[in-house]
Order: C-alpha cells, then sequence, then structure tokens
C-alpha cells in the first residue's frame, strides 16, 4: 500500500477515485470476458457437451485407468506438478549457480558462468528434448536400467535446468545489488563468509528479486507446455489429444489457454500478496 | 603505559592500483587508549582503520591486534569478534529489528543462547539510550539512533577494541551528540579506542592521543593540548587551521 501511495500522488477527486485507481483494471475485464465467455458456451447444450468433454481430457486420469486421486490426474494437475517440482529444482541450482557467480574462487565461477552462458544459448525446447531423449537413455544404459528417469523425471529436470540458469542470473544480480557495506558490517562483526550470506545478505537478496522469482515461476507454469514435445499428458497435451480425436480445434484450443490463463492469472495475483506481505516495514 | 600495545602496525603498505593508500604506517595503540585519527580526504584515515580488522589485505608491513599478527591469523573471524567496527553509514541490517540487529552475531559468532542474547541485547540499547525502539526497524530509525544501535551491535560481542569511522559524520548536527555521548561514556569505562573523527570536542574530551594523517603517512602524533596550542608540523596546522575555521 504504501509502494502505491508513494509513488502516485494524491488526487483531488477524493477516496473514491483513489480506490477506483486501485482496482486492477485488467483483472475486472479478463474477468468480465471470461464470464461471457463461459455463459456462451452454457447456452447452448451442443457447446456445452464438448467444452465438458475437452474438460475430461485436461483433467483425465492416466491412460488405463478409469478413477484415479485427483493429485495423481494428468492435464493442468500434471502442468502444476512439473510447474512446482521443476521451479523448486530451479531455485535450487540458481541459488546454487548464483553464489558461485558471485564468489571469488575462480573454479566454481568458472563453472557456473559456464552453466549459464551455455543454457542461455540453447532453446528450451532443445534442452527438454536432450533431458527426454538423450541424457534419460544414457543413463538407463550406464546403469544398467538402475536410474531411469522416463517420463515425469526427466521432463522436471530439463525444465530446472534449462530455468535454473536464468535463475542463476537473478540470484546473483539481488545479490549484487545489496550494499558493500552490509557484508563488511557482518564481517567485521567475526561471522564467516557463509553466514554472512545466510543471515544478512540473502534474506535481503530475496526481498529484492521476488518481483524476477515471481515473473519466472510464471513464465516457467506456460513453457511448461514445452514438455508435451516429450509425450508427458500435461495441459497441452491432452488438449490436442482431443483435438485429434473430435477435430474441435477452436474449443480445444480455447479450453487449453483459457486454463493457462486462469492460472497464470492466480499465480500472479499470489506473488503480488508475497511482494506487500514481504516488504519492509518504514520504506517507501 | 608499561603495559604491551594491543595494535601495532609496522611499516603498512597498501596499493588499491596504482593508488598507494598507505606508505608506511607506524602505531602503537595500548590497552584502555583512546586515539584519534584526523587528517584530510584520501589520506588513508579509513583504510588503515579497516587494515586492523583486515577487512583490507596489506600489501607490506606488519600488524599484530590482541598479540596475533594478522597475516598468520588461522581464523580471521575470532579476531574480527574481538573487533567492533562502527562505519559511517551505519551499516545496520534492514531487514532486522534494532533488537535483532544486536543479537545476529551474538547468536552466530557467540553462539548464545536467544535468552541470553536478547537480554544482553535489550541491555545494550538502555546503554546507548534507545531501549524503547528494540523492535524498530532501521529505516524507522533516525540517522543518531541507527548509529547507537551499530554501536550496541559491535559492543554485544565484548570487543577489546572499537574502531570508528567518521561515525558522526552522516548524522544532522542536533544529532551527533547523542552519538558522541555514548562514545564518550565508553572511553571513560577504559574502552581501547581507535576513532576517525574531526570532532575536536571529543578529541580534547576523550583523546589520550591524536594521530594526523597525510598522504598515506602518519605525520604527526600528539596529546590534544599540544595538537591545538602548538601543532609541530606545518601540514598539521594548515589542516587544523581549516577544520577549526
Ligand atoms: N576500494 C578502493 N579502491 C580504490 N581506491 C581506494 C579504495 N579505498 C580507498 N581508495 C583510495 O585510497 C586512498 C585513501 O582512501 P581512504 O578512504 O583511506 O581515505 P580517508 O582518509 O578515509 O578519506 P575520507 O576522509 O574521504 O574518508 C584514496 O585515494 C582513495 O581514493
Ligand atoms: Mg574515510
Amino acid at each position: 500500500m504504501t509502494v502505491r501511495e508513494g509513488t502516485r500522488p494524491k488526487s483531488v477527486g477524493g477516496a473514491l477515485v483513489d480506490w477506483l485507481a486501485e482496482v486492477p483494471w485488467w483483472v475486472v475485464i479478463i474477468i468480465v470476458l471470461i464470464t461471457l465467455f463461459v455463459g456462451r458456451i452454457l447456452a447452448s447444450s451442443q457447446e456445452r457437451e464438448l467444452y465438458w468433454k475437452a474438460l475430461q481430457f485436461v483433467t483425465a486420469c492416466p491412460q488405463g485407468q478409469e478413477t484415479c486421486a485427483v493429485w495423481d490426474r494428468i492435464g493442468v494437475m500434471l502442468t502444476l506438478k512439473a510447474t512446482v517440482v521443476g521451479y523448486a529444482l530451479a531455485l535450487v541450482l540458481g541459488l546454487i549457480g548464483g553464489l558461485f557467480r558471485v564468489s571469488k574462487n575462480p573454479v566454481t565461477y568458472a563453472i557456473s558462468t559456464l552453466y549459464v552462458e551455455v543454457v542461455r544459448g540453447i532453446p528450451l525446447l532443445v534442452i527438454i528434448m536432450y533431458a527426454g531423449y538423450v541424457i534419460t537413455p544414457a543413463l538407463r544404459d550406464a546403469t544398467n536400467q538402475q536410474v531411469d528417469l522416463r517420463g515425469f523425471p526427466s521432463a522436471v529436470l530439463g525444465l530446472a535446468f534449462g530455468y535454473g540458469a536464468y535463475l542463476a542470473e537473478v540470484f546473483r544480480a539481488g545479490i549484487e545489488s545489496i550494499p558493500k557495506g552490509q557484508m563488511e558490517a557482518a564481517r567485521s562483526l567475526g561471522m564467516s563468509y557463509p553466514q554472512a550470506m545466510r543471515y544478512v545478505i540473502l534474506p535481503q537478496a530475496i526481498r529484492v528479486i521476488l518481483p524476477p522469482l515471481g515473473n519466472n515461476f510464471i513464465a516457467m507454469l506456460k513453457d511448461s507446455s514445452l514438455i508435451s514435445v516429450i509425450a508427458l499428458p500435461d495441459l497441452l497435451q491432452q488438449g490436442r489429444l482431443f483435438v485429434s480425436r473430435t477435430f474441435r480445434a477452436f474449443e480445444g484450443y480455447n479450453t487449453v489457454a483459457l486454463l493457462y490463463l486462469l492460472m497464470t492469472l492466480i499465480l500472479s495475483i499470489i506473488v503480488r500478496l508475497i511482494e506487500r506481505k514481504s516488504a519492509l516495514p518504514g520504506r517507501l | 603505559m608499561g603495559k604491551q600495545p594491543i595494535i601495532i602496525l609496522r611499516d603498512v603498505h597498501k596499493h588499491f592500483g596504482h593508488v598507494h593508500a598507505l606508505r608506511g604506517v607506524d602505531l602503537d595503540v595500548y590497552p584502555g587508549e583512546v586515539v584519534v585519527v584526523i587528517g584530510p580526504s584520501g589520506s588513508g584515515k579509513s583504510t588503515m582503520l579497516r587494515c586492523i580488522n583486515r577487512l583490507e589485505t596489506i600489501d607490506q608491513g606488519y600488524i599484530e591486534v590482541d598479540g596475533i599478527p594478522l597475516d598468520q591469523a588461522k581464523n580471521i573471524n575470532k579476531v574480527r569478534a574481538e573487533i567492533g567496527m562502527v562505519f559511517q553509514l551505519f551499516n545496520l541490517f534492514p531487514h532486522l529489528t534494532a533488537l535483532e540487529n544486536v543479537m545476529l552475531a551474538q547468536r552466530v559468532v557467540r553462539k548464545r543462547s536467544p535468552e541470553e542474547a536478547e537480554a544482553k541485547a535489550r541491555e545494550l540499547l538502555a546503554r546507548v539510550g534507545i531501549p524503547e525502539k528494540a523492535n524498530s526497524y532501521p529505516a524507522q530509525l533516525s540517522g543518531g539512533q541507527q548509529q547507537r544501535v551499530a554501536i550496541a551491535r559491535a559492543l554485544a560481542m565484548d570487543p577489546k577494541i572499537m574502531l570508528f569511522d567518521e561515525p558522526t559524520s552522516a548524522l544532522d548536527p542536533e544529532m551527533i551528540k547523542e552519538v558522541l555521548d555514548v562514545m564518550l561514556d565508553l572511553a571513560r569505562e577504559g574502552m581501547t579506542m581507535v576513532v576517525v573523527s574531526h570532532e575536536m570536542g571529543f578529541a580534547k574530551a576523550a583523546a589520550d592521543r591524536i594521530v594526523f594523517m597525510d598522504e598515506g603517512q602518519i605525520v604527526e602524533e600528539t596529546t590534544p593540548e599540544e595538537l591545538f596550542t602548538a601543532p609541530k608540523h606545518p601540514r598539521t596546522q594548515e589542516f587544523l587551521s581549516k577544520i577549526l575555521h
């Protein structure tokens, strides 16, 4: 709240105008459009049936199962799972990569720079194909089928490896944005470098990079659609299956697009709430 | 004084690229002494102070703190924990309250229990005159209050030495006194202090010795009385005439 009040001068119109300006109008417009769209669908019984069928495709149980737990469903649920697990792994990779990028050790610095530059130069789609069709079979062969990453694990690893490079840069920028005096004050009190990082630098850096971390999470939700190329039955893949069965591309991709939009909308609202909550008191 | 110096600098040199910031500095500080360092901007005052707790490494020379040669210190963190440092811009941790600022290193470095660290932190905040600000964040405090929290934070480690780098030069005039009063109390209690400051009132009241630096060297070392009545070195005279108006 303070941030917004600080950036926009109080208007002469008073509380009502202020309140109107606070409303995120783009959300309202999207909600109105979605409501109109859904209303139209519900009005026609044929449309209703088609979209209902599409919805069943994108929330189906895994192949060959009549019933299953919500958690085990494919389509939307698989997309969400791949995003959450993939992002969690990418955060770990990004944190380590970022710490290495700011370290004075030439070896760790070289490793992380290599990782960042190589991965950023290759399309995520290609990385995911590598994970699915190169790394996974090679690992299976090398370990006598002991390590089998086929399916979900390989998809998640591909996403995480690709996004980890971008998050490493986000973490690096966040750490570098903290004034040098903070590290010096911590060290002058006798803290070791890791202690200073953990208790002084990172807690501040996280607050700085919360917006890009949130944006990357939302971007990953959308990019997770790339895992459909290695045959994971995510939201996009299930939508395509519906289209190929019914020849109804319009309804199929409407369903897919609308569900992605709904998920990213909810996420961006959550991200904003977290950003507000974590703002430090007494700062503009 | 008859005792061993607690800080020894011998022929200390420091370069920053082409800048020769320290050009052979020799200094002895004895336990309980208050040494005030003055000198023009860029003369190496901050650099000398930062070398004493190895925030800067030196290129040549010898530094010993509390009997430990810094270049041989196996654990520099242990040495630093004995040396409190107060910065011009406070450098409080903005994500922590005043209380947490004073508690953090006690917990992490001294491994004190939460109860012990909090009790000590409250006691020190009371001592620097702001017990009621324990739960405020740095951004909610005035400059003078922030600097007093920073002093409490350093004192919480029970240091043997306190280093101050222009602790009042970023403060509004009306806040300078509240910080200097805390420092005066410390001096009276016998804390060993090296203070870079141009607050001549403080120097007169608390300094055992005044050190004048110029171009990376200690040009003159005297008592406050001598400095103000009869500065020996012409550059000292010139500098004093500037800061005393
Ligand atoms: N990190 C650094 N990198 C490059 N040069 C530096 C660095 N720190 C200090 N110097 C240079 O070393 C010299 C001494 O600086 P120092 O900060 O010790 O002076 P000072 O006496 O504290 O001055 P002031 O009164 O302005 O604080 C200056 O010429 C300064 O530009
Ligand atoms: Mg200085």
